[in-house]
């Protein structure tokens, strides 16, 4: 019982239809209330779905722990009973300390008030004691950098101040449990290094975490042990090198091809369908991973189902682990000028080699017409697939010899002139 | 959630030095479980959360008087243009009884409670989905919501009171000795307002409804709780029904003692208090009941 954070046995069910239609209107749940009546249903009406299932560990104190997994696999309803938003249907938790936690900054931001009105408000939320915020008031402006606008309704601060503000009053709590929710995913470099910096105090204070992220990098930066959750349970548990190494494996070798060869259940609408699409090399072979200095296609397989549609021309969209969109790409070939003929196409989308960064890029694909404001889409798939960009550091690519993390979502080779001696 | 099975046992700290935390330690172990299946309300938690209350009231009144830009005179306005138009309706076309005193101070001082009623039954049913990101973001009692809602709308009332105040001396009224108990009064007016706001307001997360349907309902109250017409004028088996509003008794009792009307009833008072109580414990029960569910349907 020395353990900070202890599960035994954690699961949680949701009936289905609780999470989409969340709520309705009374006359809607008379009306079903009266048709499952009418139909002798009653019982059989909802499905249940386990969000976590039988989930145990122990976390010793003073240990950071990380939380993996795809979307829906069990992050969030974890972290959600962790710091008691939600009830578990089954099992325990034991926490040993004050509970703190992080699961979107600015919770509790009031537009109206001032910056300084909403460090009290919002430190007293997150559960800190007033004397507890006016001891630290001064670290907390400090550290977000937005004195001179203290005295300034929130609502008039840019986007990023607010962020700097909230992560502020957010990094002093010190609870000796924190649980944090992807909130390093905020502001400017500069901003999420100082925020990076302060976690890592924190850790080396003695406080358990627990850190629920999709980025890898921090992940294993921070964390010396992670879990992987897969549809609510625990497959892996370890050393945070090889249980993101092994994850990182697992995503890259399954997502870098998409084929629906079913007609029924590809993206589809009335003009247009998906047949595939694949991450290939220069050679057309599928990969999962590629070197930063090779060029990378993006191959989309299509049918066009009707010759009376619109003109379509083929899309992609890339996305960053940081879920930053990387850039937006559509076919500019004067052949879908016009609307193209009923049948097969398959069209590949070549990106330059040097130009992405490394890490893992999730791509959208699929079929647009001109719309206005927007482009409207018609067949299409939100993360088709995924690859790695990875660069072997031999000193010839944009990060030369330098062996940190390269920031931003490109990572160009530019070409440089220099005059003079 | 509070409705979790929770255990807060405190130590003193561990022998063990902590080098990097100067204040005292203690050793709090919390224990999380399924919802058990009968609900209770723990007051030592509300007590550990006090400072959260003060703070929520204290957003909303300091929210409520910046957004506006007359700020402050709507509380004084609301009441006062309303005892106009019911002055005019109700005092001089239709004659309604008012307890032999001017139908102005009467109709006034039945307001301010029932503004005050009608204000906290808004804010507060409408007050988990209008906190939606605290709600499924962090932990706290949820009780504290509709309990700091239900506190916000006391500031009109103590601002709308020194109306009352120069009114009284316009038209020569003065109270009575049971001035001393108007304050329990209105804390039987907090109470009904707090159990109608726990049960609302729970039922609004599942159902939007409820916005829709306290306009409609608070202008039927109004009209059963004795704020245009005096209660006693009424045949006595309506007034023994009436009773069961407890906003009849708490316009009769805080008129008895601010304006100096005649006494309410013993016995109908007591039935009043009854239905209060009820109101709040059913108001409670539902909202205790439904709470663990809050974070994933609001």
């Amino acid at each position: 019982m020395n353990a900070a954070i202890g599960t035994y046995d954690l699961s949680k069910t949701y009936r289905i239809g609780e999470l989409h239609s969340a709520y309705g209107t009374l006359r809607d749940s008379l009306a079903g209330a009266a048709r499952r009546f009418a139909h002798r249903e009653r019982g059989s009406h909802y499905e249940e779905i386990w969000a976590l299932r039988d989930v145990s560990f122990e976390v010793p104190e003073g240990q950071v722990l990380g939380v993996i997994g795809k979307n829906g696999a069990g992050k969030s309803t974890l972290l959600k009973i962790l710091t008691r938003i939600t009830t578990p249907s089954a099992g325990r938790v034991e926490l040993r300390g004050r509970v703190g936690s992080l699961l979107e900054v600015g919770t509790g931001f009031h537009p109206e008030l001032t910056g300084r009105e909403n460090v009290f408000l919002n430190g007293s939320v997150l559960g800190m004691k007033r004397q507890e915020i006016q001891r630290k008031f001064d670290e907390i402006v400090e550290f977000s950098g937005v004195e001179q606008f203290l005295d300034t309704p929130v609502k008039r601060y840019s986007s990023g101040m607010s962020v700097r503000l909230a992560f502020a009053v957010a990094a002093h709590l010190e609870p000796e449990i924190l649980l944090i929710d992807e909130v390093l995913a905020v502001g400017d470099a500069e901003f999420q290094r100082k925020c990076l910096g302060r976690m890592e105090d924190l850790s080396g204070s003695g406080r358990t975490i627990v850190f629920v992220s999709h980025q890898m990098q921090a992940v294993t930066q921070l964390c010396d042990r992670v879990i992987l959750l897969e549809q609510g349970s625990v497959l892996l548990d370890g050393p945070s090198n090889e249980v993101v190494a092994q994850y990182l494996q697992e995503i890259g070798g399954s997502s870098s091809t998409r084929v629906w060869p079913d007609a029924h259940t590809a993206p589809q609408d009335e003009f247009s369908r998906l047949r595939s699409v694949r991450v290939v090399d220069e050679h057309g072979e599928t990969v999962d991973a590629l070197d930063v200095r090779e060029p990378v296609g993006i191959e989309i397989a299509f049918t066009v189902q009707r010759a009376d549609g619109p003109a379509l021309f083929p899309k992609i969209k890339l996305w960053d682990a940081r879920r930053n969109v990387i850039f937006n790409a559509l076919d500019t070939d004067s052949r879908w000028e016009a609307p193209a003929a009923p049948g097969d196409y398959t069209t590949t989308a070549w990106i330059p080699p040097n130009l992405l960064n490394e890490g893992l890029v999730t791509v959208d694909a699929g079929l647009a017409s001109i719309g206005s404001p927007k482009l409207r889409p018609h067949a299409g798939c939100v993360d088709a697939v995924s690859f790695h960009v990875q660069d072997l550091g031999e000193g010839d690519t944009a990060r030369g010899r330098f062996t940190g993390q390269v920031q931003g979502v490109i990572r160009p080779l530019l070409d440089w002139t220099t005059e003079g001696r | 959630m509070a409705d979790t099975e929770l255990e807060v046992r405190e130590r003193p700290p561990a022998a063990a030095p902590e080098p990097s935390e100067p204040a005292p330690r203690v050793d709090r172990v919390t224990s999380i479980r399924p919802a058990p299946r009968w609900p209770h309300l723990d007051v030592r938690e509300l007590w550990l959360y006090r400072e959260l209350l003060g703070t929520l009231v204290w957003r909303d009144v300091a929210v409520r008087y910046k957004q506006t830009s007359i700020g402050v005179t709507w509380a004084i306005l609301q009441p006062f243009l309303t005892m106009v138009v019911f002055t005019f309706v109700f005092g001089r076309f239709a004659n309604f009884p008012s307890k032999g005193v001017p139908y102005p101070i009467f109709t006034y001082s039945a307001l301010l409670p029932w503004t005050y009623f009608a204000g906290a039954v808004a804010l507060g049913s409408a007050s988990l989905v209008s906190n939606k990101a605290l709600v499924t973001k962090v932990y706290f009692p949820r009780v504290l919501l509709p309990l700091a809602s239900v506190a916000v709308p006391i500031v009109d009332f103590l601002l709308a009171f020194v109306v009352l105040v120069g009114m009284m001396v316009w038209f020569q009224t003065w109270p009575s000795a049971a001035i001393v108990l108007a304050p329990l009064f209105l804390a039987m007016a907090i109470v009904a307002a707090l159990g109608v706001s726990l049960f609302l307001t729970a039922v609004n997360v599942r159902y939007r409804d409820v916005p829709y349907a306290i306009p409609f309902l608070m202008q039927i109250w109004l009209f059963l709780s004795g704020v245009v017409y005096a209660i006693n004028a009424l045949p006595e088996k309506w007034q023994w029904v009436l009773a069961l509003n407890p906003m009849t008794a708490v316009i009769a009792g805080f008129q008895w003692g601010v304006i100096g009307t005649s006494a309410p009833d013993l016995d109908k008072t007591l039935l009043s208090i009854g239905a209060t109580a009820v109101f709040f414990v059913v108001g409670l029960w539902y909202f205790r009941r439904s709470e663990p569910r809050f974070a994933d349907t609001i």
